[in-house]
């Protein structure tokens, strides 16, 4: 299948900028896939992911979304109903007093129809698990509930692909269960291209795929298991693996099993 | 340096209206000076509550505390003495820089307290070495540096006040792993040279599992489990129950018991787990 997202050969760097953050990155995403980007601060993993809506242009190589360069200022706006973003801060993002109102407040500003607003709206926020909400006001939600009616004002754009820049780093356990729960389901079930930036290694157990990003390049990228067994190079990175893969590694069995369930299993399995 | 006793502290919040609500009810325990404690609990546990009662910023609407012997909230003078003796550092404390240049800001407290402009620049200096901040960045606009600069800045404004017991609210929300592990560096490095009291609440259960002496759990404003990390993740069961995490080690443990291997004892570290694998036979 073609990829929905393709970088070709991008690198970046701040216009008064005197370090590249992006060097080179070639990237293609599969429509329908839930791709995770992880690296430590400075990586350039939100940098790249801001390439993905044209909030950032590359200054050299080309992003495309499906046949649409980011670069052509005629297809912003198609580019930015296609790529919908949710941000880390929950609060920078909700704009007003009810629920509802702040999920609208996109395809409002896209001209859609009131009876398919009213539509667009509800879906949206079945599909996060805050209809019965609709009417709160979202100051007084949840870190997690916010997070969840960010994602439905954008999901009422219907866009392809969600990306999400460090969704829970402002979140309580809880807060951020919900929002990983929610974003597979979209996958899964929806069929929604997600691709999330995150720090927490065990938000990325779940995705198809773990891209690792350090000092603006792919380091490494493959299922998650096959990224979490080269427990070195995860090390040398600064980031953590998960103890499942960890013990395993140690005790020289395959670590194709993130699951502590499995990996329990196969422990007992070499002592038997 | 300084120790804390809790007697029987109730906060109701919003007391005698329809939105009234107890956050915390009957609480009594000491903490000893010098004691290194992470709080646990979920969001609406009480904890927070609990902490801001520790240096006088809310009143309880029952009971008593004392540091060090005296009733911090016994008059005007208690309550404003408390202030300097119990830091607090709030969660991303880094929202609340607002002074021109990293001095000024990490000057604040101790300026507030009376002392010289000697004493004070001493203090600014050795604030900055526990956290790690270089001097080169002292006359910087705070404004401008990363994340976890800000966040170093921010709690190196609390120590300089030398404060006998140091509380942080979840000091590494939102930092990435190696922002973790500086923080949670700096916070051990001045609890070690400055014999203070320490109190984090944290969500994350390895760090507290693996740094602190003393675990308190919160369950609904109630204390649901108190002792040594050792003996809280020897019942990993009850903080599933409370539906906590458990550190990665000890799920991974209480898993290999359930296939029926003799895995013993309290396991919340790496090498504790590697070390009853090997006690089996695994290694």
């Amino acid at each position: 299948m073609d990829p929905i997202i393709r970088f070709e050969n991008v690198h970046f760097t701040y216009p008064e900028g005197e370090r590249e953050i992006l060097c080179g990155v070639d990237l293609s995403i599969a429509p329908g896939s839930f791709v995770a980007v992880l690296g430590h601060n400075g990586s350039g993993k939100s940098t790249l992911a801001k390439h993905m809506n044209a909030i950032l242009l590359p200054s050299s190589g080309k992003v495309f979304v499906r046949e649409l360069d980011t670069a052509d200022e005629t297809k912003l706006l198609d580019i930015r109903r296609r790529v919908g973003m949710v941000f880390q801060n929950p609060d920078n993002q909700i704009v007003a007093n009810v629920v509802e109102d702040d999920v609208a407040f996109a395809p409002e500003n896209l001209g859609v129809p009131s009876e398919e607003i009213r539509q667009r709206v509800d879906a949206a926020l079945r599909q996060v698990g805050m209809y019965e909400f609709r009417m709160h006001a979202p100051h007084l939600l949840s870190g997690g509930q916010k997070q969840r009616v960010a994602i439905a004002g954008v999901l009422a754009m219907e866009p392809e692909v969600l990306v999400l820049d460090e969704p829970t780093a402002m979140l309580d356990p809880q807060g951020r269960l919900e929002v990983i729960q929610t974003v597979t389901r979209l996958c899964r079930e929806k069929g929604m291209t997600v691709v999330l930036i995150t720090h927490h290694m065990e938000e990325c157990i779940g995705a198809d795929r773990l891209v690792v990003m350090s000092n603006g390049a792919i380091v490494a990228d493959g299922s998650p298991a096959e990224v979490f067994s080269q427990v070195e190079l995860m090390e040398r990175e600064g980031l953590d693996v998960p103890e499942t893969t960890r013990v395993l590694h140690e005790l020289g069995l395959p670590t194709e099993t993130l699951d502590t369930e499995s990996c329990a299993a196969l422990i007992a399995e070499k002592l038997r | 340096m300084s120790e804390i006793r809790v007697e029987a502290l109730t906060h109701v919040y919003s007391a005698g209206t329809p939105f009234e609500k107890t956050a915390i009810e009957n609480i009594s325990l000491s903490i000893p000076s010098g004691q290194f404690v992470g709080l646990l609990g979920h969001t609406g546990s009480g904890k927070s509550t609990f902490i801001q009662h520790l240096n006088a910023l809310l009143k309880p609407s029952s009971g008593t505390v004392y540091v060090d012997g005296e009733d911090i909230n016994k008059d005007k003078k208690s309550r404003r003495a408390v202030k300097n003796k119990v830091g607090l550092v709030f969660q991303y404390p880094e929202y609340q820089l607002f002074e021109e240049t990293v001095f000024a800001d990490i000057a604040f407290g101790p300026k507030n307290m009376g002392l010289g402009k000697e004493e004070i620049e001493q203090r600014v200096r050795e604030a900055c070495g526990f956290v790690g901040v270089e001097e080169e960045l002292l006359q910087r606009s705070p404004l401008e540096l990363s994340g976890g600069q800000k966040r170093r800045i921010a709690i190196a404004g609390v120590i300089a006040m030398r404060p006998g017991v140091l509380i942080l609210d979840e000091p590494t929300a939102g930092l990435d792993p190696a922002g973790c592990r500086q923080i949670m560096d700096n916070i051990c490095r001045y609890r070690r040279e400055s014999g203070a009291t320490v109190i984090i609440v944290s969500h994350n259960m390895d760090d507290a599992a693996r740094l602190t002496e003393r675990l308190i759990v919160f369950n609904h404003g109630a204390v649901a489990m108190d002792g040594t990390p050792e003996q809280i993740f020897a019942q990993p069961e009850r903080l599933v129950e409370i539906g906590l995490n458990v550190p990665q080690s000890t799920a991974l443990a209480m898993a290999l018991r359930e296939k029926g291997l003799p895995i013993a004892g309290s396991i919340y570290t790496h090498a504790q787990l590697m070390q009853a694998l090997k006690g089996v036979g695994a290694c």
